[in-house]
């Protein structure tokens, strides 16, 4: 074979600034200009959940300077009602796309998985570079929804038709800010199919000499399978939202039904079918929770071994758990769907597979706090982050066993239960698995360590703050508080108030918390001590460059070889402790290598 | 207690790197104990080849999201009027599969050029200039079919069958357009003499796939619609 595709992945390095910085086709730029697109977007939706918050604890509060943002949203600075939902919107939307994905999947993986497979690069570097920017114009569209028209769409970040799919007609930002909301999330559909491409054949075909499938480390099996999860799950999402787009402007009726009278008008729509987009969007839907969770439960599982310095009571079993998960993922998406009036038999086969997929979460759980048992941990912030994506993900998954229930989740639909549940289970717990990461793999991206004490003093403010903020939701969905309401008048929902009233001040210590990872971010970027190559002892290829942060090839002049397991811990070395994968020492293990 | 490169070599002849397309190392451990790493080849698929198969899927996945959007739209409710499909299809299906067969032969010949058994005299790109061209030839006739439609009054929004007609012929042309530039951009390599066999084979995979993924979608409007 003349075309060996190592070749592919190599290009020579930029000397341009914009070719360094900007349309880079570095695989680490491209890490390192996702995660920023992340922390910009996980700020604005920040944002967007403290005026939510604020409005919610103290209704028709004038919030100052809000009028800024939309004048006829909140006049004299106190939000409409339809103005909450179209922040509610925005927040989900910038929330699960621009950050859930493209912060443990895409920045990370991007900056980490050809290192770790030893390679040089993607092997598509201009499909990679295509994907950021792709997605960057995505963001860019959703946002200028905000400045266009009469605001955002207010029709939830789920935009259930008939509602998403009938224009203007359908309330402020029902118009405009509807169809931006489509172009961006098809837009983003591309970014993310361009990207699972180059992650699935950097896994398959870029792996260095040695590097055999199990020898991956978790957090590259982990963005493996999430980028087949991508791959299946953002090719449905993209000829929907065309679909919706056509709805929406072209008068063509694929999700609006006939005889549809909205605010007294007859829509000119006839026989579409409303279930037919629920069905598109969580076959999309369900399998996105997982793109989200299982980047962190890869990047955890590398955080913790290494910090535990001993491997997980089952390497293999892992990988295959998360396998599992990917699978399943795609045969539960109807429990989004229990009261929408589908056939109760489908929920019935739509509950079991959701009762299913908590066993191989349960395996990967028992496998963390059972190789956390007895263990020596060091504690530095980034293992408390992993601990504390542990105690999130376990504890937002415990209330999904009584959401899997048809029967009770027709009480506990659309109430905080169910918002409190997957904020812990996939958002909270999702960026717990993001900071882990960023305390963890800092030195390496930027050659300086964090600050340890301002990391630790955040870890235990998001830890008390998050819990603080989402625990209250569940008591407030068994107390029958409906979600998406911007106001409780209700008799029944007004001694909740102070619940709610509680749940902002957290939410506003917690979020003005945040200021310091970007504070110890920015400073430690700057003016942090110098980190060593390999500051966690750790052995992946990662923490085996020539220098940190890496070159541009990666490996210098000569590619690694690699002789060993992942996570060859507890072993006696010339080094200490550990062998590293790319180190030929012969060392005694109690594990038998594969 | 097992002692890590003292193992045997886990290489078997099946194992072998360069006879299984799972890339570099496989899946077992391909460093032999005695060190000698040339025994572990330094191979890898290119990937493009494994780039093709992962594109395909996606575009199938896309195709099978809008078939069950198809079906699910036309037993919601009973406004389908059906139509029957303007005879050009049968032509253009005629073309594009003339297409897949000058494009095999393009790929016969280019091998064989950069073999360096046929002479520099002989243009390799002819063919692939001829698959050019009944591609285009296909995109026009989808364009006639469309204007039929109209003429019959059958426009994107008159009625969910012709919506559907629209819409998949629409996202089958485009997936053709890029095709044509995937063709287009291995003449320009091969014009180079900076053609890699797998980018050809790649492109050649894909000119197929769209070949079938037509005839798949023509039974299904004939069918359904």
């Amino acid at each position: 074979m003349h075309d060996m595709s190592t070749h592919a992945a190599q290009h020579h390095e930029p000397t341009t600034f914009i070719r360094k910085h900007v349309f880079s086709l570095d695989h680490k730029v491209i890490g390192k200009q996702y995660y920023a697109l992340a922390l910009v977007a996980v700020f604005s939706g920040m944002v967007l959940s403290w005026i939510m918050r604020l409005h919610l604890g103290w209704t028709n509060l004038a919030i100052p300077g809000l009028h800024f943002l939309s004048a006829n949203g909140a006049p004299g600075d106190v939000m409409t009602p339809e103005y909450y939902l179209q922040l509610m919107t925005m927040h989900g939307t910038i929330m699960v796309f621009f950050v859930l994905t493209t912060a443990p999947f895409a920045a990370f993986g991007n900056f980490f998985l050809p290192i770790q497979v030893g390679a040089e690069d993607m092997p598509f570097p201009h499909f990679n570079m295509m994907s950021f920017w792709v997605t960057f114009v995505a963001f860019l569209v959703l946002v200028s929804s905000f400045f266009v028209g009469d605001g955002p769409s207010l029709g939830g970040w789920t935009q259930y038709a008939p509602l998403s799919a009938v224009g203007a007609v359908g309330g402020p930002g029902e118009g405009l800010g509807t169809a931006l909301w489509a172009i961006s999330i098809a837009i983003f559909c591309v970014g993310q199919l361009l990207g699972s491409l180059n992650f699935i054949t950097t896994t398959l075909d870029l792996r260095v000499k040695g590097m055999s499938m199990m020898r991956l480390p978790l957090s590259a099996w982990a963005w493996f399978i999430t980028s087949c999860m991508g791959l299946t799950a953002f090719a449905v999402l993209m000829p929907a939202c065309i679909l919706l787009i056509l709805d929406h402007v072209a008068g063509t009726s694929f999700f609006v039904p006939s005889g549809l009278v909205i605010n007294d008008q007859l829509q000119p729509h006839s026989g579409g079918s409303t279930l037919l987009w629920q069905h598109l969007f969580w076959f999309f839907g369900h399998p996105e929770v997982y793109i989200a969770i299982v980047p962190a439960m890869g990047i955890v599982s590398h955080v913790l071994i290494t910090n535990m310095r001993r491997p997980l009571l089952s390497h293999r079993v892992l990988i295959y758990c998360m396998g599992a998960i990917a699978v399943l993922s795609y045969m539960v998406y109807g429990h989004h769907m229990f009261v929408s009036g589908m056939n109760p038999f489908s929920s019935l086969a739509f509950s079991f597979p959701t009762l299913i997929i908590t066993i191989p979460a349960t395996i990967i759980v028992l496998i963390w706090t059972g190789s956390l048992y007895g263990s020596k941990l060091r504690i530095n912030t980034a293992s408390l982050f992993a601990l504390g994506f542990v105690s999130m993900f376990v504890s937002g998954g415990v209330s999904g066993f009584f959401l899997a229930q048809p029967s009770l989740d027709i009480m506990l639909h659309a109430t905080y239960f169910v918002v409190g549940h997957f904020h812990m289970v996939m958002a909270v717990a999702a960026i717990f698995g993001i900071f882990a990461g960023t305390y963890f793999w800092f030195p390496k991206m930027t050659g300086r360590m964090m600050n340890e004490t301002w990391g630790k003093i955040h870890f235990w403010f998001s830890f008390v703050g998050a819990y603080c903020i989402f625990m209250p939701f569940h008591y407030l969905g068994i107390a029958a508080n409906i979600r998406r309401y911007q106001a409780f008048v209700a008799d029944y929902l007004q001694p909740l108030i102070p619940v709610h009233k509680f749940i902002t001040v957290a939410a506003l210590l917690t979020g003005a918390a945040q200021f310091i990872f970007i504070y110890n971010l920015i400073h430690s970027r700057f003016w942090g001590k110098p980190a060593p190559d390999n500051p966690w002892e750790a052995t992946s290829l990662e923490w085996s460059t020539p220098t940190t942060p890496p070159p541009h090839n990666n490996f210098g002049d000569h590619l690694p070889v690699v002789y060993h397991d992942p996570y060859q811990y507890g072993v006696k070395s010339s080094v200490g402790d550990y062998v590293m994968q790319a180190s030929p020492e012969q060392v005694a293990t109690v594990n038998e290598e594969k | 207690m097992a002692t890590t490169v003292h193992e045997p070599p886990q290489i078997d002849s099946r194992r072998r790197p360069g006879t299984s397309h799972s890339g570099n190392g496989g899946w077992r451990n391909l460093v032999p104990a005695d060190g000698d790493l040339r025994v572990a080849r330094d191979y890898s698929p290119p990937a493009s080849s494994t780039g093709i198969w992962v594109v395909l899927f996606a575009v199938t996945m896309m195709f099978a999201a809008l078939t069950s959007a198809l079906v699910v739209r036309k037993g919601a409710s009973f406004d389908w009027r059906h139509f029957t499909l303007p005879s050009i299809l049968y032509f253009n299906t005629f073309l594009l599969l003339a297409s897949s067969v000058t494009l095999e032969v393009s790929r016969r010949r280019v091998a064989a050029f950069m073999g360096g058994l046929r002479s520099q005299s002989e243009s390799p790109a002819r063919w692939l200039y001829i698959t050019l061209f009944l591609g285009l030839l296909f995109l026009a006739g989808q364009y006639e079919a469309w204007l039929q439609l109209s003429r019959e009054g059958l426009f994107l929004a008159t009625n969910p069958s012709s919506s559907f007609f629209y819409v998949l012929t629409a996202a089958h042309g485009l997936h053709i357009l890029g095709g044509l530039a995937g063709i287009t951009y291995v003449i320009r390599k091969l014009s180079k003499s900076a053609l890699r066999r797998s980018t050809l084979d790649a492109t050649a995979r894909y000119w197929h796939f769209m070949d079938a993924l037509w005839v798949y979608l023509l039974l299904l409007l004939w069918t359904k619609l």
